[in-house]
């Protein structure tokens, strides 16, 4: 009899792991709030969506705007895995035109709405002595960028490409830079505390990245424009949304001048409609 | 059920209906316990196998940034498992063996990094060691900078790792039996001798299994490592940080170098269970 205890446990087992594994396959059907708006939105935005989100939700008294921030290729595979939000903010454009090929979007609401681009930073005491880029190739700086895969690494790599590409700089100036670089990191939100804490010398981040707070801790240098990589913003409707109407205003008022204002005082450039 | 029919139908009146009943409902209760446990423990880890095919594996396991993590990962696990007996065995065997005032106060400071969250230690690390850091403003003097080198990445495992040895070293040798280290001085032996030809070979199985726990917990070191010593390819890109970073765009490699923990951890787990089964 107690010998064949276990023998009864693993039956069973084995009965409730079916069991759940059956269960797991069939999905419940969910009745969506009325006029709620699901906004994936790319991580960079966060501040400023916010702020956004709950201007609109004070002048739209019937509308609710969910954000979901994360990385933009993150997003993409949410969406391209089933996720179903009514209104998708990418910080580049690769990740739209996948969902757009992929039949994921209304692609006549498509638009690109917003420029971003790099900016140097360093520590306010500026221990290296840094004022433009023409110093980071000098021996000895602590530099930190992103790595090859998040969008700001990847256009800081572009930048020094386009720098290296210029007989006033060379190879040599590119080789020198990339030798510098102490630490590739995936967030800009943790450069600002390497560089405030004086562990490193110099960083390159989005220029939207610092904040108002930020600046009392390091201070923005800016990027001449022949060099810098701007960055651009789309954003649409996705095909499967049951409120159009509504994802539509959403986008009308962050492109319209309460939407913009916000963005440029994050540092953005906001694109007018119609361009 | 009817449960008088049961009764008579069957051989086992001793039992009594009652407490068959009981006992199934007992066992059914256990059964669904465990199967749920066991399911939520293993499906994640069994789908890591499922997302990738061995091919994808195999040639993820050539890519420079799998094999830079995994030559860094096993060097600074290494060094700092040796860093953490060479000075945690002396402090171990005292504590075991000697008591002193303020013997539970370094008991406890010892633990601590148990319970400390990484990126408190990571924290930590930086206001003491970083360039403006309490000690590390003084060796920037010397143009000693800590952050960013691999001896970041040693130093955020050893004050991880460090407790787990410890902790095991010290309850190895308090399970030493005094009379053979007794019975040996009154034969002439020198301190130094009991200690390394008695109390320490008596412990054996318990110290390496706890350098091992103690290598296993360096390895798997991410919170203080991507805080203190930042996170670049072959430099202070540890195993744990080459998967976060390599999941934002090639997932194949993330994958493998998770795989890739997963059975060490499973090994070192099985290890350990080896060494005390066998030292007991």
């Amino acid at each position: 009899m107690r010998s064949s205890i276990p023998a009864t446990l693993v039956a069973v087992s084995l009965l409730v792991i079916a069991g759940l594994l059956t269960a797991g396959c069939t999905t419940t059907e969910e009745t969506p709030g009325p006029t709620t708006l699901t906004v994936f939105t790319a991580a960079s935005l966060t501040g400023a969506f916010t702020d956004i989100g709950r201007a609109y939700e004070a002048q739209n008294a019937d509308i609710k705007v969910d954000f979901v921030f994360d990385g933009s290729q993150t997003l993409r595979t949410q969406i391209e895995q089933g996720a179903t939000p009514d209104i998708f903010v990418s910080a580049s454009t690769k990740h739209m035109k996948a969902l757009q090929d992929g039949g994921f979007m209304d692609n006549s609401t498509v638009a690109t709405f917003l420029g971003n681009s790099l900016a140097l930073i360093v520590p306010v005491d500026n221990p290296a002595g840094i004022t433009s880029l023409a110093d980071l190739d000098e021996p000895g700086v602590k530099l930190v960028i992103g790595t090859k895969d998040v969008p700001f690494g990847d256009y800081t790599r572009q930048m020094f490409e386009k720098m290296a590409a210029d007989p006033a700089y060379g190879q040599a100036y590119q080789d020198a830079v990339m030798k510098n670089v102490v630490s590739e990191e995936m967030a800009v939100s943790s450069v600002v505390p390497k560089l405030a804490l004086g562990e490193a010398d110099a960083a390159i981040v989005y220029k939207s990245d610092v904040s108002k707070d930020d600046l009392t801790k390091v201070t923005r240098i800016g990027i001449p424009a022949e060099y810098n990589v701007v960055a651009t913003y789309p954003l649409g409707v996705l095909a499967e949304s049951p409120s159009k109407a509504e994802a539509e205003s959403f986008i009308a008022f962050v492109r319209g001048p309460d939407g913009s204002a916000v963005l440029t005082d994050y540092g953005f450039d906001p694109i007018p409609a119609g361009n | 059920m009817d449960l008088t029919r049961f009764r008579q139908e069957t051989n086992v009146f001793e039992y009594g209906s009652r407490t068959l009943l009981r006992r199934a409902t007992l066992t059914l209760l256990t059964a669904v316990l465990l199967a749920l446990f066991l399911l939520f423990i293993t499906l994640p880890v069994v789908s890591l196998f499922l997302r990738i095919s061995p091919e994808a594996f195999l040639r993820s396991l050539a890519e420079p940034v799998v094999l830079d993590a995994l030559s860094l990962s096993f060097i600074t696990a290494t060094v700092s498992t040796a860093i953490v007996v060479v000075f945690g065995t002396p402090l171990a065997l005292v504590n075991a063996r000697s008591d002193y005032a303020g013997r539970e106060l370094v008991d406890t400071l010892t633990d601590l990094p148990i319970v400390l969250p990484p990126a408190v230690a990571g924290l930590a690390l930086l206001m003491a060691f970083g360039r403006r850091g309490v000690i590390g403003q003084y060796l920037d003097i010397f143009g000693i900078h800590i952050g960013f080198t691999t001896l970041a990445v040693v130093m955020a495992q050893v004050f991880v790792a460090s407790p787990f040895y410890i902790r095991q070293a010290r309850a190895s040798f308090e399970a030493v039996d005094r009379l053979y280290e007794d019975a040996a001085r009154t034969l002439g032996a020198s301190r130094r001798t009991v200690a390394l030809r008695i109390t320490i070979p008596l412990a054996w199985g318990g110290l390496v299994s706890g350098a091992i726990l103690s290598f296993a917990r360096a390895l798997g070191e991410f919170g203080a490592t991507i805080m203190f010593a930042g996170n670049f390819q072959g430099r202070t890109q540890t195993m744990p940080l080459a998967i976060y970073t390599t999941m934002q765009g090639d997932m194949d490699a993330s994958i493998s170098l998770a795989i890739i923990l997963v059975v060490i951890s499973f090994a070192v787990i099985a290890a350990v269970k080896v060494v005390t089964r066998r030292s007991a």
